[in-house]
């Protein structure tokens, strides 16, 4: 069965998903994972999205974005960002899903400067919501390509705060809560140790190995004892997808 | 007061040189682009842009030179990835240096809400121990008074003009908006006046029939304008759907400093107001945007 790796990302996004959980899903691959979930095995999840919408479906059509008309039809309330926020903050939303062009053994991300801020190398489009999502979210899943270039022993700035500089560092900053659970790369999908807070390889997708993950990565990344291969996406999941994005935009 | 008028008169009127702006507060839909358009015709100049994500139209901004400050949690092009001269501004200071000041959605949504509130800052536990607290001289953590717990201060922001895209206005400015609402009453609350740009210009009978779509108290609202079509590309529910492409070509045009002159030329400045842009879209284009189905709530009743 062919597949591309994008649609296995959105497939290993989708388990991230619990039944019944409330979850931020507002960007890129998690818009459709939040359809494959509702789809299979997460039927009661209910999906927030800052710029003011909460629903408990699907959209009826693929987004481009999560303020895209058909996210608006059949939503189960319309409703100022500060509201949706606000959950965030108390500690209402199990899970939130965040993009990064960088992230470090302690998963941090930055997604706002590559190099000094006031003269950056590159400059990148900032937080949008991502930085509250990492920071109050109860856990944070993050999706983005594997190169060596991104995954770097430390973040130049950090947008989304991971585990910092490890151990206890979120509660001595004064964060409540949360903390990266799962990072979904193009090449595999790291884990998070409870203690430590860092980062190490859960699973590699078909066609990669340990040595191949480990080549694009920029620190001496450890490796879990029972460190298996991704499942594939399955026939029905893979369905599921194609039904949503016929035209591969976001899975091609 | 009937305070309707052309977009020309009200940029010129009340987007002066220097001013801070607000605009995209809904995020990715109804996005004031027909009005960002006309301030980059008037050559407006030191402009502080205020809001929260502002897809692209922060950028055409940026890269027609009448911007020397962004307030703002991200700047990019949502569908379509970076933007080209936010980019060129911040990396080699083409067409200047800009400076900017950077929020999360969260802490830009609670500013302006503070604003509104007439309250000095809001506290909240977002952002601690990340580096946006070193990029934002504003913020300032503390120790909560009332459980010693660290908190971060967000300052209010009490920006000059917000400019909202609605679905329908009456000519007093009492206007209706509905979808998802990002950070539009906030930033109108907070701000000294407000221009609404509305797809349709109705009588107050529509709008007092339904008190509780009203996005904002008329009196702060300084020029009322009718431009049906003013937020494409972007969104407005129950009138178009967004163009997605038009991200596109607008990304792959604006790489070089060059495809950005040309690309100004053709939509911005070639153009002198939205008909002759509607013109050079071409009647199918607009027509594919149109909706497919309409989707009407049900009525209510506010009698007694």
């Amino acid at each position: 069965m062919e597949y591309s790796p994008q649609e296995l990302m959105v497939a290993a996004a989708a388990r991230e998903i619990h039944d019944g959980e409330v979850v931020f899903t507002g960007m890129r691959l998690p818009l459709i994972a939040f359809a494959l979930a509702k789809n299979l095995h997460a039927p009661n999840a209910i999906g927030l999205f800052e710029c003011g919408l909460m629903r408990d479906t699907p959209s009826p059509e693929l987004l481009y974005t999560m303020g895209d008309p058909p996210n608006i039809t059949g939503a189960l309330w319309a409703t100022r960002m500060v509201n949706v926020m606000g959950l965030l903050q108390q500690g209402c939303v199990d899970m939130g899903f965040i993009g990064g062009a960088e992230l470090d053994r302690f998963g941090n991300l930055n997604t706002s400067y590559l190099g000094e801020p006031k003269s950056p190398s590159t400059k990148l489009p900032g937080s949008g919501g991502a930085a509250d999502i990492a920071s109050l979210s109860k856990r944070l899943v993050v999706i983005m390509a594997h190169e060596k270039r991104r995954l770097v022993e430390h973040v130049s700035y950090i947008t989304s705060s991971g585990y910092g500089t490890g151990g206890d560092w979120r509660k001595r900053v004064g964060l409540l809560r949360g903390g990266p659970s799962a990072a979904i790369t193009t090449l595999c999908v790291l884990r998070f140790d409870a203690e430590t807070g860092e980062a190490f390889l859960r699973s590699y997708h078909p066609g990669q190995s340990v040595e191949s993950v480990r080549a694009e990565t920029g620190w001496d990344l450890r490796i879990a004892s029972d460190a298996c291969e991704t499942l594939p996406p399955t026939e029905q999941e893979l369905a599921i997808i194609h039904r949503y994005d016929p035209q591969g935009f976001w899975t091609h | 007061m009937n305070k309707l008028m052309t977009m020309r008169d009200a940029v010129a009127q009340f987007v002066p040189d220097g001013s801070s702006v607000v605009m995209g507060t809904a995020l990715e839909s109804l996005i004031p682009f027909s009005a960002g358009h006309e301030i980059i015709r008037q050559h407006k100049r030191d402009l502080t842009l205020v809001g929260p994500i502002s897809d692209m139209l922060f950028d055409q901004l940026i890269g027609a030179g009448c911007v020397t400050k962004i307030i703002a949690a991200w700047v990019g092009n949502v569908s379509a990835g970076l933007a080209h001269n936010y980019r060129r501004a911040c990396e080699q200071g083409i067409p200047h240096r800009i400076e900017v000041i950077d929020h999360s959605n969260f802490t830009i949504s609670l500013a302006l809400l503070a604003g509104g509130l007439g309250a000095p800052y809001i506290p909240t536990y977002s952002l601690l121990g990340s580096d946006l607290l070193k990029t934002n001289p504003t913020f300032k953590e503390t120790a909560s008074p009332f459980d010693g717990k660290t908190t971060l201060l967000v300052p209010a922001l009490n920006p000059d003009v917000t400019i909202l895209h609605v679905q329908r206005s009456d000519e007093e400015g009492n206007a209706h908006c509905w979808g998802n609402l990002g950070i539009s009453e906030e930033a109108a609350l907070a701000s000294q006046r407000i221009i609404i740009v509305a797809e349709e210009i109705v009588p107050r009978e529509i709008i007092v029939s339904d008190p509780n779509r009203v996005i904002a108290p008329s009196f702060k609202v300084c020029a009322v304008v009718h431009e049906p079509g003013g937020a494409h590309p972007s969104s407005v529910q129950g009138y178009y759907n967004r163009d997605h492409e038009f991200y596109h070509e607008y990304h792959r045009a604006t790489r070089t400093l060059e495809g950005m002159g040309v690309w100004v030329n053709e939509w911005v400045m070639g153009v002198k107001n939205r008909a002759e842009y509607f013109q050079k879209l071409g009647e199918e284009r607009w027509r594919n945007l149109q909706l497919k189905n309409h989707r009407n709530a049900a009525p209510v009743d506010y009698g007694y």
